[in-house]
């Protein structure tokens, strides 16, 4: 059995990183990754920096960092509403504004996707698609064609996302999926304060046990698999309680919005909701 | 001619991939003659007609390989096509779908059945609502009598049954005003009983009737290669859209009338390169995703508080 934790944007919020951190390595993980967006929305920028070289977290390049690292003028989230633009300009000249040259350096530095092997499936670690950092994908307006299409394209089996800030997951042909492993960052539009990682686990059998297993697991093979490495992937999207108090406390200290620290008190998106679509709009209160 | 050469100095346009399918698939009909309309529909304007159910049966099983993203409807008035309530129920097995109304003439029984359809769904079924200002004053100029008020109602009508409609109002008004304007847009929908209200602007098309009703495209006004440069071309339809009419798979919904805008009658046959060498491509090129269901504004303007 392998484990490996994957975290989504972090948007600043170093209190959920360090708590996650303890529960990935309390779960077994054997690795952990963190799929970009290290800034924006939380207070004090360079605090999750030294968490994730500590702990070892390989790092794909989300656009945000893209943005901090070469100093752009916006965070390239691909909002296109004015409203959304507003909010998301004030958060990003804060934290540009207090995110140290050295850590801009290292944003610099990282790769745009990360791809590995878990058991024989093909894992590809992007931020928002395989084929551009800022794209959302969401559940409702993304049809499950246009998936098997990227993991054609891509040729990955695993196909791990975050950028849109709501988890979900959708099972494609031959056992392949897609993942959206939701984010460290802030709530999830649910009227909860807690945040969300995700686990990835393989799970290895050498031959199939039984009728039923076989067809079972037969099914949640790679195409590519070879007859003797049987395995599967578990998915769990794990909740992250932290001192989301401390953090709204902060957040009010560095003046940043009110319209923020209320979402990370009530757990309700507030800001930069015209990007969504009508049923994850729905299920949000405002 | 539609013929990409080496030598072709002219903006040529690549898809690299089909995210967006259009349908027209109420063609050219509507209820109402809007003075703005860029392609003139209109009770009488029957020069495109309606796309059948099995029509976009067979359109949506060809953009399965093709891993279309998503579904978009329009006319015309796509409510006037009889079978349009079981093409949306039927492309919410396959897709997330988008339709664009006036929002005059919907009944409750289509409603009820297209809610069901997308509670059913994993996909998101959104309606785009016309309605070309906060005020009848502002509207029902370039939309005609009583319209402001009957979309409103259409509007209401959506919100009671559960949906967040999308309202997409041309800027029928000089820039500068629409901070005001969309405050004031923003009040009257939440005062009509639409409590978190969406709303889309976009830019005005100088083709079709608004050619009338203000002005063409000058033969200046075009995209030349030099603009390309550096330019996110991702930002115009044309790069990740086609539109589906009964003449067969257009470059794009705002181009139908154009010359040399049908680049097949497959899908896969209309995914080239297309030139876009027409007025209206300078405005899809100074706004941005002009078709895609957020809102847009001059690109590269400041962010609207």
């Amino acid at each position: 059995m392998m484990r490996i934790a994957l975290l989504g944007g972090l948007y600043s919020n170093y209190l959920a990183l360090e708590a996650a951190l303890v529960d990935a390595r309390r779960r077994g993980c054997e690795a952990i990754y963190c799929l970009g967006d290290l800034g924006a929305f939380g207070p004090h920028p360079d605090r999750a920096f030294p968490l994730l070289h500590e702990h070892g977290v390989a790092c794909v390049r989300g656009n945000y960092d893209d943005s901090i690292g070469r100093e752009l003028a916006d965070c390239q989230c691909g909002y296109t509403d004015p409203r959304d633009n507003h909010f998301a300009q004030l958060s990003y000249d804060y934290t540009l504004a207090n995110t140290s040259p050295a850590n801009r350096a290292w944003l610099r530095s990282l790769p745009g996707e990360i791809r590995f092997d878990l058991g024989s499936y093909r894992v590809l670690l992007c931020h928002g698609s395989p084929r551009r950092t800022n794209e959302f994908l969401w559940e409702s307006t993304t049809s499950t064609h246009f998936l098997e299409h990227l993991a054609d394209e891509h040729e990955a089996d695993v196909i791990c996302g975050t950028h849109t800030g709501i988890k979900w997951r959708r099972d494609l042909a031959g056992g392949r999926m897609f993942v959206n492993v939701g984010v460290l960052g802030r709530p999830e539009n649910d009227g909860r304060t807690n945040v969300w990682y995700t686990l990835l686990t393989h799970r290895r059998h050498h031959a199939p046990r039984d009728g039923i297993l076989e067809k079972s697991l037969a099914l949640c093979d790679p195409p590519h698999a070879k007859r003797e490495d049987y395995g599967e992937i578990v998915v769990e999207f794990i909740p992250i309680e932290y001192d989301h108090q401390r953090l709204a406390a902060e957040m009010r200290a560095q003046r940043l919005p009110e319209e923020f620290i209320e979402t990370i008190i009530a757990g309700w998106w507030t800001t930069c909701l015209e990007i969504l679509p009508a049923k994850e709009r729905r299920r949000g209160r405002w | 001619m539609n013929q990409h050469s080496p030598t072709d100095q002219r903006p040529w346009i690549a898809i690299p991939h089909l995210d967006h399918l259009w349908f027209q698939v109420a063609g050219t009909l509507c209820n109402l003659t809007c003075a703005h309309c860029f392609i003139s529909c209109s009770p009488k304007n029957d020069s495109f007609g309606f796309l059948s159910l099995s029509d976009v049966q067979r359109r949506l099983e060809e953009s399965v390989p093709l891993g279309v993203k998503e579904y978009y409807f329009t006319g015309g008035e796509p409510f006037l096509n009889p079978e349009l309530t079981a093409i949306l129920i039927e492309t919410l097995r396959y897709g997330p779908a988008t339709v664009l109304t006036n929002g005059t003439v919907l009944k409750d029984e289509w409603l009820t059945d297209l809610r069901a359809a997308e509670d059913a769904s994993i996909y998101s079924l959104e309606f785009r609502v016309s309605i070309d200002g906060c005020s009848p004053e502002m509207n029902d100029p370039v939309r005609g009598a009583g319209t402001f008020a009957r979309a409103m109602k259409g509007v209401a009508k959506l919100v009671q049954y559960g949906f967040l409609p999308i309202i997409t109002a041309a800027r029928v008004w000089p820039i500068e005003q629409d901070r005001a304007i969309v405050d004031r847009f923003l009040e009257v929908l939440r005062d009509a009983g639409y409590a978190r209200p969406r709303l889309k602007i976009l830019p005005t098309l100088h083709l079709g009737a608004e050619e009338t009703r203000t002005h063409g495209y000058l033969p200046s006004e075009r995209v030349t290669s030099d603009m390309l440069d550096g330019y996110d071309q991702s930002q115009l339809v044309c790069h990740h859209s086609r539109v589906v009419t009964d003449r067969g798979v257009h470059v794009c919904p705002i181009l139908i009338e154009s010359h040399g805008s049908v680049l097949g009658q497959t899908l896969s046959e209309s995914l080239v390169p297309f030139a876009i060498e027409h007025g209206a491509c300078t405005t899809c090129y100074e706004y941005g995703a002009i078709c895609s269901n957020a809102s847009s504004q001059p690109l590269g303007q400041e962010a609207l508080g």
